[in-house]
């Protein structure tokens, strides 16, 4: 792997790149406004956001295993745990080895020692809602309100709710804000008459939330989107991660574009071995069933990017698992991915090399990827994506270094 | 109308029987904010006074729905985790662990239905209201079947009777319950230069650390650093989980020497440094106006309310954390008896008010079958994206308004106010009469209008419990 043993200052520094071509249209270029006809105004692309809670461990979904200080800092992680081989001396952990014909297909990436500019703080909440909203450094009132997915979905003309999905019974900030976009969870139905209907509607007429989201709720209900859970075949102990992918693909396949939803379990602090494999195989899971459920055509046009609050400590802790850290990894799977590589500068282990002496050195800014994607999926402008949908992104230092994921 | 002064004497405070009128606007404030809604129980009261004498005086529902105690709960959670390692290594004895695991969980599920039960009959609905609030700041969860009835424990043991105890105490409690230390690790952190540590190789787990100055005390950005959560996890070492004997300090365990959190030093051994943190962090200015903030959050408004919380806090620094004084300070603040109901009810809070709406009592609970319990209680308080599992993490369950009024929220809210009230086994109340009744003053003149011209009572049933003004508190 390439031992780059940047410095913070050099990785700010250091990266110029020219800028995106500007574009006329304030917002679009030109290739996305040529491709859009008013009906479907994002193209063909899908984009899939997955929120990681709880902090996965970058380190041991993709295992350093040829940098010399690995062994040594995880005993019992990593090292010897039967990995599959990647490139650049990296492995995958074997609880994922069923991402591995993806890996093959070139349909498979990771970015490796990536985070937001979330620091020192360590908290999982204010972590995750750094990730989900986009910007900020710190909790308060930097914050913006809404989440960078529904600021993206605002800066494109024509769109209808239809278009983005948030998905489960949990909230989601990543893809609430002003822009249109449907919330909803599979298995949810709803049996009412046409009169308790109209009287519902009565009833509902002067409190906007609540109009709101029962308006939504019948639209949903109505156009059948219930999902078929009975007759589905599922496997028990996937059942809730099939239910969820099986709808995201249903919408997928029509008009949506853009779904969102989150997996926790991630936050491994003891008997990591063991803990990470429910995840890990959760998350494969959802990955591989996305790409059947699609079917290769659409798969081929599909982008998924499963992003953490942070990375976890580089040493083991003293319980066999890892405590918070800040470097970490983020998945990108789909057909539109230009697989099979593990992206991002590689800090280092070393003592000297670790950030606050512990942690894994962020080298690039997790929502420069996602930026970047957007950019090379949607068409979105460089000026776009750094002051609405990420304000403070500086895609310089960042940008021509990372050069992007899609094909 | 006498009102208990912020510092109140408790004497000055005593109950007093109060005639509850339901189109009082008052009374509605009492039983929406501060307790599950309409019709309030027989003798409940609704003034601030009152409110704090019931609080300080003996639980009602001791006698009727007992506390589940961690010690009734330790031998069948001892038996269950022996039976599990025994079926570990001989698969023969599936069966008998099966069998131990069940007896566990059936506990818990008692520990569950009991604290409903109060929620429906329990007069004094903010001690309800409190211990729900208190449970949640102090989240813990297991996934660990043997550990399940622990879990039920830790409200009864480490939440319920600390309500107007101070915080101190009830953060010590908390801490130091074996369902917390599980759940956050702390039993498998061990110090690295202590006997075992250096012997088995073994060390430090932050978790519990960490979340204890987050979310339970000083709050993010509480002006501690990463060298705090270290040196306090450093101090939390020692903490261990007997099976038979509960919480003890396992010097072989502890890091040797003193710990400095927040500038303070810890030294000495055994519990009694541990204490003094957890003692010296209730008292903190940062802990003050994180939970302060809480409770106006949880009880009020979504909105920053900075003057509320620094009224509050104050009281809460005077007082040393005394928990009655700072909950009876918050009932005398004109602001908690604003007629705006700005947060929604949670689905707990939603089935609870639901349920007593109809007439369902705690006994009523207690008896339901298995089944009925799971398809009219446990199942959609999953739809409605509560479990009885609990929060998918420490920190809880979220408070906004918009994080509970969500299509997919109200569909379940909505589906089971359609299809549950039939299975109740109770009359169908005239839905015309039952509007005064569950929402006094708050029933909108858009609601009289549709209950009347709902094609069924039930129809007209589910409209009420659908209502805005149901499901805002």
């Amino acid at each position: 792997m390439p031992d780059l043993h940047l410095t913070r200052r050099g990785l700010i520094k250091g990266l110029g790149l020219s800028a995106c071509s500007a574009a006329a249209h304030p917002w679009l270029t030109s290739v996305t406004l040529a491709g859009s006809d008013g009906r479907a105004p994002l193209g063909d692309h899908r984009l899939v956001v997955i929120i990681l809670r709880g902090a996965m461990d970058g380190l041991d979904l993709v295992q350093p295993l040829d940098d010399p200080a690995f062994a040594t800092l995880r005993p019992t992680l990593g090292a010897g745990t039967g990995s599959h081989e990647l490139t650049g001396g990296f492995g995958l952990n074997a609880a994922a080895g069923d991402l591995m014909p993806l890996w093959s297909a070139g349909e498979l990436a990771f970015v490796h020692a990536t985070s937001t500019p979330y620091r020192d703080q360590r908290s999982h909440f204010t972590g995750q809602d750094l990730l989900e909203a986009g910007g900020g450094t710190a909790a308060g009132d930097g914050l913006p309100r809404d989440g960078w997915l529904n600021r993206m979905l605002g800066v494109v003309p024509g769109l209808t709710a239809e278009i983005a999905y948030a998905i489960g019974t949990e909230a989601l900030p990543l893809l609430q804000g002003d822009a249109p976009a449907r919330s909803w969870a599979p298995d949810q139905d709803m049996q009412l008459s046409a009169q308790a209907r109209l009287l519902l509607e009565h009833v509902h007429h002067d409190d906007p939330v609540f109009a709101a989201a029962v308006a939504e709720a019948l639209v949903l209900t109505e156009a059948g989107m219930t999902g078929d859970t009975r007759s589905a075949k599922r496997d028990k102990v996937f059942a809730d991660v099939d239910a969820l992918v099986d709808f995201a693909a249903d919408r997928m396949l029509a008009q949506t574009r853009i779904v969102a939803f989150s997996q926790a379990g991630w936050d491994t602090h003891r008997g990591q071995a063991q803990a990470i494999g429910r995840p890990l195989s959760r998350l494969s899971r959802t990955i591989l069933r996305l790409a059947e459920k699609l079917g290769p055509q659409v798969w081929g046009k599909t982008t998924v990017l499963a992003m953490t609050e942070f990375g976890r400590t580089v040493r083991e802790n003293g319980t066999g698992g890892t405590d918070h850290g800040t470097g970490g990894v983020m998945v990108a799977a789909g057909g539109a991915v230009k697989g099979g590589q593990v992206l991002g500068a590689w800090p280092g282990l070393r003592d000297g090399d670790l950030y606050d002496g512990r942690d894994l050195l962020p080298t690039s800014d997790v929502r420069a990827w996602a930026a970047l994607a957007m950019r090379d999926l949607y068409g979105l402008d460089r000026a776009v994506l750094e002051k609405t949908v990420f304000p403070g992104l500086d895609l310089d230092w960042t940008g021509a270094k990372i050069g992007g994921l899609i094909r | 109308m006498i009102r208990c002064k912020a510092d109140f004497l408790r004497a000055d405070c005593e109950a007093t029987e109060m005639t509850t009128d339901p189109t009082d606007p008052t009374t509605a404030i009492a039983a929406f904010r501060f307790g599950f809604g309409l019709p309030l129980p027989k003798g409940a009261p609704v003034t601030p006074a009152t409110m704090i004498g019931h609080l300080v005086a003996p639980d009602p529902m001791d006698a009727v729905y007992p506390r589940l105690r961690l010690t009734e709960v330790a031998e069948a959670t001892r038996t269950a985790h022996e039976a599990q390692a025994a079926a570990r290594k001989d698969r023969s004895k599936e069966a008998a662990e099966k069998a131990a695991i069940d007896v566990v969980l059936t506990l818990a599920a008692t520990g569950f239905r009991r604290q409903l039960a109060r929620s429906l009959d329990s007069p004094d609905g903010l001690r309800e209201r409190l211990v729900r609030f208190w449970t949640d700041h102090f989240t813990v969860v297991t996934r660990n079947k043997p550990n399940a009835a622990i879990v039920a424990s830790f409200v009864d043991d480490a939440i319920r009777p600390h309500v107007t105890a101070s915080f101190a105490q009830m953060l010590t409690a908390a801490t130091l319950h074996p369902a917390m230390l599980t759940y956050l690790d702390q039993v498998v952190s061990v110090g690295p230069n202590s006997r075992f540590g250096k012997r088995q190789g073994k060390g430090l787990n932050e978790n519990l650390a960490r979340e204890l100055l987050e979310l339970h005390t000083l709050g993010v950005g509480g002006g501690y650093g990463q060298g705090d959560v270290r040196e306090l996890a450093e101090l939390l070492t020692g903490l261990r989980v007997d099976p038979g004997e509960g919480v003890v300090f396992d010097d072989r365990r502890a890091e040797p020497g003193a710990e400095t959190v927040l500038g303070l030093r810890y030294g000495g051994k055994g519990m009694d440094p541990i204490k003094a943190v957890l003692a010296d962090l209730a008292l903190r200015p940062e802990t003050a106006r994180h939970v302060t903030g809480k409770l106006v959050t949880h009880f009020l408004t979504d909105a920053a309310r900075p003057e509320l919380v620094d009224a509050l806090s104050e009281v809460w620094m005077r007082t040393w954390g005394d928990l009655a004084a700072v909950t009876g300070a918050m009932l005398d603040l004109p602001a908690f008896w604003s007629t705006q109901a700005q947060k929604a009810r949670n689905p707990v809070e939603f089935l609870v008010a639901s349920l007593r709406a109809l007439g369902v009592s705690g006994a009523d609970v207690m008896a339901a079958t298995e089944k009925d319990f799971r398809q009219l209680i446990m199942a959609p308080l999953i739809a409605m994206g509560q479990p009885a599992r609990g929060a998918a993490g420490p920190d809880g369950w979220p408070e906004a308004l918009t994080d509970w009024i969500t299509p997919q929220g109200m569909a379940a809210r909505i589906n089971w106010a359609i299809s549950a009230p039939k299975r109740l086994g109770k009359t169908m109340p005239d839905p015309v009469a039952l509007v005064p009744e569950v929402l006094g003053p708050r029933a909108s003149e858009r609601l009289i209008w549709a209950v009347a011209r709902a094609e069924s009572r039930s129809d007209g049933v589910a409209l009420i419990l659908a209502a805005p003004e149901f499901n805002r508190r």
